[in-house]
């Protein structure tokens, strides 16, 4: 395949893959809520595939925010990196929302690497591992790192693997202890891993719905 | 048994793997779809299905808020919530309105017990 030719998903394609994307935050949710000992609400109302430029646009606002990101490396069929990402304001908020309990200052301060990480490598693990396993493919997925910077510093990451230039960007909506934070996930996906998850969501569509048109 | 039988679910792929489902198990049913809970309350004003499935996360109103309006409208629906959500939290507000709880990817087994069951309360009345 070209490499400028982009790949595009079909309605259906995108309806499979946010349904899964759903499956696996569900997941998290529930695993988020015994660690945390509280109902977690986590939501995911949409799913896109956009250009890296977009994906920049949409996570740094014309303000150029300061971000911070738990950031993953995903390797298997399908190469890629995923980051869970946070306006860097919220992120005490998130950590006191998981952490709970009246903590001083310097001891979310104190927290906050740890807690992000924690929180981070559930929410993605639970999204890769069960993307993967419903698309019945393994992915081997690396220790959570967190990163501080600017939108467009998260999507600039040294490879490997080769980041690409389509970004799976997921808006999830995440409340906890009467905190509500909203976030995004973003997926990197180099070129031949998109042509990958294209022919695996169509297997997968094949599974679940029978012999229809894609 | 013919029964009636309403879908619901944002996800169309879902839908249909639930279709797929129901065409091996009761393929005489009629089945209603509805892509969000709005959708579906419209389609249950002028019908009466015995059965409903409904997807917990959808964005509007989620399938425990469209449980509880049905369950004021068709007190007699047998009603079950289909979620990868198993939080205790999601299952017991499922249990307080007599629905019962699916997990989510939903198996054609899991389907075919609480179908079973729902005819069988449905012969019972």
């Amino acid at each position: 395949m070209n490499a400028s030719t982009p790949i595009h998903l079909s309605e259906l394609e995108l309806d499979a893959l946010t349904e899964l994307v759903n499956l696996g935050i569900s997941q998290a949710a529930g695993d988020l809520a015994m660690m945390v000992r509280q109902e977690v609400v986590l939501s995911v109302p949409r799913v896109a595939l956009v250009g890296r430029d977009e994906a920049i646009h949409v996570l740094g606002g014309a303000e150029r925010k300061d971000l911070v990101a738990v950031h993953q490396v995903f390797e298997g069929d399908i190469i890629g990196r995923a980051l869970l990402i946070f306006p860097e304001a919220k992120s005490l908020e998130l950590v006191r929302a998981v952490v709970g309990g009246d903590l001083s200052f310097e001891d979310i301060i104190e927290l906050e690497q740890e807690a992000l990480s924690e929180t981070g490598n559930v929410i993605l693990n639970g999204c890769l591992g069960t993307i993967a396993n419903e698309l019945e493919r393994s992915l081997k997925i690396s220790l959570p790192e967190v990163l501080h910077g600017q939108s467009a510093d998260l999507f600039e990451l040294d490879p490997p693997p080769e980041s690409g230039d389509t970004v799976m960007l997921i808006y999830i909506h995440f409340a906890v202890r009467e905190r509500d934070i909203d976030g995004h996930i973003a997926m990197l996906l180099d070129m031949p891993s998109l042509a990958v998850l294209k022919d695996l969501l169509t297997a997968y569509i094949r599974r679940v719905a029978g012999d229809v048109q894609t | 048994m013919s029964l009636t039988i309403l879908i619901v679910d944002d996800s169309k792929l879902a839908r249909m793997s639930v279709v797929k489902s129901l065409k091996a198990l009761h393929p005489d049913w009629t089945r209603l779809e509805a892509g969000n809970a709005e959708e579906a309350l419209r389609l249950t004003q002028n019908s009466n299905p015995d059965i409903a499935l409904l997807d917990f996360n959808m964005p509007g109103l989620d399938g425990l808020d469209l449980a509880a309006e049905l369950r004021d409208s068709h007190p007699r629906m047998m009603i079950a919530l289909i979620s990868a959500n198993r939080q205790q939290d999601v299952v017991a507000r499922a249990e307080a309105m007599q629905a019962s709880f699916l997990a989510k990817p939903l198996t054609e087994a899991a389907l075919a017990v609480f179908l079973t069951k729902a005819v069988d309360a449905r012969e019972k009345d």
